[in-house]
């Protein structure tokens, strides 16, 4: 008797089969030969449903999902691999926590060569082994061509929230500033720069990065009870993730447009296309507020990590109703509001 | 040199503004015709900077705007109901048609495509040779130039699956229905530059020598956007009501340009036409020429000539029509910020990115509204 | 209207009869336009619409209209007519 699904498995094991998502050999196949050989560990090799670990004490554990959707999977910088794991690292480590686990569910599509997902697999794997966290469980689906776009990633994540840090976006108070870790809006230009319906070449690549190291050191650096709120401004961009935060705390945040860092690539893109950069993504920035009187100490010590190199206050908490204003160069401000839905190039 | 960073100069922002103050004696209404201008004017806040004085009026000019509702029913009815790809530029897919927007019509299926150049939807048509690739082209005379070349390179390479569903106005007929209006307040108008880049300028001197209405051709960046208004104050001071300025010479010249006026000239000729929320306005649009007819969506598809339907901006209460002639200001609709938002506009100015409600909205001061 | 971005002319291709592109640097970003409709060579600075180039920057003009603001500034006013 012979299997037709292991005859489809070993003819053409070069592209994503519905089988593939079946749960059976065909899924096994792609565990045992593209996930365990990146991610192994002992804790994924539990081979369960789920992941049993210890906690260690007085520590707090934070959990975090998210799912990665971006289109191309591959672009300046990084890819959707890059994404997944940073982004889920990067969402614990503005929660104050150390990530330690990511879990990673994929949603591929019929026809997606294997290829492609051992690359996304392999940078999934550096950028873990970056951040120092490890993969310990995952699953695949499998859905028809056109059901979705080459592939989808969920990750989640699991860390440790050392004692004493208490790091939330209503913390924001009155005499805060807000630290920004670096350039404003390269992943998102870089993202848009492979969309085949805009097209243009630039030496902007993404800034994916992961930023716990960076977390890690003003949470250790003796900053623990100071730093307030530590977010890091994705899709929306700056203006969305500022936004959050004057609403979750019930304050006013007022930039200066002088001293955002926007790269001039990123300025003549936004010029072009019609966007504002405080509403592009980003996916390896930080923004970081905490008292005014800690600011020196907290750009010395991000300023000292490549990451951080051009941390800037670019704006101030204040007391009054909760929105985020922007004082123009020339002395007028405006209002920084929420983005309406989804960011559209546009002529006029 | 960028020649963009240098004209924010921030020296010359603050001399420019000392300058418009000593000069100004009296009150002056300044109107512009530019979407992207009265973008930057509230994006740089630039009427606080001006004297009290100095009022900005900000006039119809976004063809979003004033595009019809019918013709974005239009546009809904190829991409549904004639299973078209429909592309457009990306300040179209929020405008409300009676039937919804774009991006609604997109979210229930159908197959619409936001795009930066009109050629990139000619290279799609190549691309997809059994499918018809309709390009719902908007536009003053800045953008005619990239709407003819992608068709002429349609015809050029034999796309019969290629069409433009056509959406074209030209200025100076709105200038002088305005000026025509017994209670016009305009003193004086910044005319766009990138229209200008076009068109050239000659013909504002018969409007100016008609009207005594001075017209200044301006830039975008913020101190060429002061020193439109700066020439606009000193020809209002000095009396010198019928005189044509150019204070954006390093891209507009006398004469405009002219090849591209040849293609215009050559495709193109003057209709009249519908101005969503104005009216309709003798030769105000410009259409397809009778052998591009075949190229002509309205014509090639059937659809009924939706240009001429008047809106129904009114039932609404939408202020869109007074707003765009400069009588009234965004704040002064009773709509505005209240059940007309960006996400959800009653009328098209707060639709497009580029309209004067949007623009207000999005860069508002606790000054302008209190929301 | 409306959005028009200066742009550095990199290189220009005229292989497709009555239809000449080219590559342009706008601060960073290079982006193909059609120059098919400006009169224009490499190394000039044109603006750019919709992936069309409109007109050809006038660089002595560029620097007139600086010069004339900088006079504003310096207070040397009222300056010439432009």
């Amino acid at each position: 008797m012979i299997n037709t699904n292991c005859q489809i498995l070993h003819n053409s094991s070069d592209r994503i089969l519905m089988g593939h998502g079946g749960g059976g050999r065909l899924t096994r196949q792609l565990i045992e030969e593209v996930f365990y050989p990146a991610f192994g560990n002992p804790l994924l090799a539990q081979s369960h449903d789920g992941c049993v670990f210890d906690v260690e004490e007085g520590y707090k554990l934070a959990v975090t999902t998210d799912s990665f959707v971006v289109s191309p999977v591959f672009f300046p910088g990084g890819d959707i691999g890059h994404l997944a794991v940073n982004g889920s690292v990067n969402d614990l480590a503005c929660c104050g926590a150390r990530p330690l686990y990511l879990t990673a569910g994929f949603i591929l599509e019929e026809g997606l060569p294997v290829d492609t997902l051992r690359k996304v697999v392999a940078s999934m794997r550096r950028a873990a082994g970056m951040a120092g966290v490890r993969i310990i469980a995952g699953d695949t689906k499998v859905v028809e061509r056109g059901r979705c776009d080459a592939l989808y990633i969920n990750t989640t994540g699991i860390g440790l929230v050392p004692p004493g840090v208490r790091i939330a976006p209503e913390r924001a108070r009155e005499g805060d500033v807000v630290i920004c870790s670096g350039p404003i809006g390269a992943h998102g230009v870089a993202v848009m720069s492979e969309r085949e319906s805009l097209g243009f070449s630039t030496s902007l690549r993404s800034d994916t990065a992961p930023l716990n190291h960076l977390t890690a050191c003003l949470l250790e650096g003796g900053l623990k009870a100071e730093v307030h709120v530590m977010r890091d401004p994705t899709r929306g961009g700056v203006a969305t993730a500022l936004n959050e935060i004057a609403l979750a705390a019930s304050v006013h945040i007022a930039l200066e447009e002088d001293s955002l860092p926007i790269p001039e690539a990123v300025t003549a893109a936004a010029d072009m296309l019609g966007l504002d950069p405080l509403y592009i993504a980003n996916e390896g920035i930080l923004l970081v507020i905490l008292p005014g009187e800690c600011a020196a100490e907290a750009l010395g010590i991000m300023r000292g990590r490549p990451e951080g190199r051009e941390a800037a206050v670019i704006g101030r908490v204040e007391a009054g109703r909760p929105s985020v204003r922007i004082r123009t160069p020339f002395g007028g401000s405006r209002v920084v509001d929420m983005p309406m839905g989804e960011q559209l190039p546009r002529i006029c | 040199m960028r020649y963009t960073v240098e004209y924010r100069n921030k020296e010359h922002i603050t001399g420019l503004t000392r300058a418009i103050s000593q000069m100004t004696t009296r009150a002056w209404r300044i109107m512009e015709i530019c979407g992207g201008q009265t973008h930057a004017i509230a994006r740089y806040r630039l009427e606080d900077m001006l004297p009290h004085g100095i009022r900005l009026l900000h006039g119809p000019g976004c063809p979003v705007c004033v595009t019809p509702e019918g013709l974005v029913d239009c546009a809904i009815a190829l991409a549904t109901d004639s299973g078209a790809t429909l592309a457009t530029f990306g300040d179209m897919m929020r405008v409300p048609g009676s039937r919804g927007t774009l991006m609604e019509a997109r979210a229930e299926g159908a197959d619409v495509r936001v795009m930066y150049a009109p050629l990139d939807a000619v290279a799609l048509a190549a691309a997809t040779p059994g499918r018809e690739v309709v390009f719902f082209a908007i536009g003053f005379e800045t953008t005619l130039a990239a709407h003819l070349a992608a068709l002429s390179e349609a015809v050029r390479r034999g796309l019969g699956n290629f069409s433009l569903l056509t959406s074209f106005f030209t200025v100076p007929p709105a200038m002088e229905a305005i000026l025509s209006d017994p209670s016009c307040e305009v003193d004086a108008f910044l005319a766009a530059g990138h229209v200008c880049a076009v068109t050239g300028y000659a013909g504002y001197r018969r409007i100016a020598e008609t009207f005594a209405r001075p017209v200044v051709v301006t830039g975008f960046e913020p101190a060429d956007l002061l020193y439109g208004i700066y020439h606009s104050v000193r020809l209002l001071e000095g009396g010198e009501t019928r005189a044509v300025v150019n204070a954006y010479r390093r891209a507009v010249s006398e004469e405009g340009n002219l090849r591209q006026q040849a293609l215009i000239n050559e495709m193109l000729e003057p209709s009249d036409g519908e101005w969503r929320g104005i009216g309709l306005l003798p030769s105000g649009c410009l259409r397809l020429r009778k052998p591009y007819e075949g190229y002509d969506a309205i014509v090639k598809f059937a659809l009924r000539d939706a240009a001429g339907e008047r809106t129904s901006a009114s039932a609404t209460g939408c202020m869109a029509g007074e707003i765009m002639l400069g009588k009234k200001l965004p704040a002064e609709c009773p709509h505005f910020g209240a059940d007309c938002l960006p996400d959800h506009p009653a009328g098209a100015p707060m639709a497009s990115t580029e309209g004067v409600c949007a623009a207000y909205y999005r860069y508002r001061t606790s000054k302008t509204i209190n929301i | 209207m409306c959005l028009a971005i200066p742009g550095k002319i990199i290189s220009i291709d005229r292989s497709t009869p009555s239809m000449a592109m080219a590559e342009a640097d706008f601060g960073g970003i290079v982006k193909n336009i059609c120059v098919e409709w400006v009169e224009v060579k490499t190394g000039d600075y044109v603006l750019a619409h919709a992936g069309m180039a409109i007109s050809v920057i006038d660089a002595g003009e560029a620097r007139e209209t600086l010069n004339d603001l900088d006079a504003i500034a310096r207070s040397l006013y009222p300056p010439s007519l432009p």
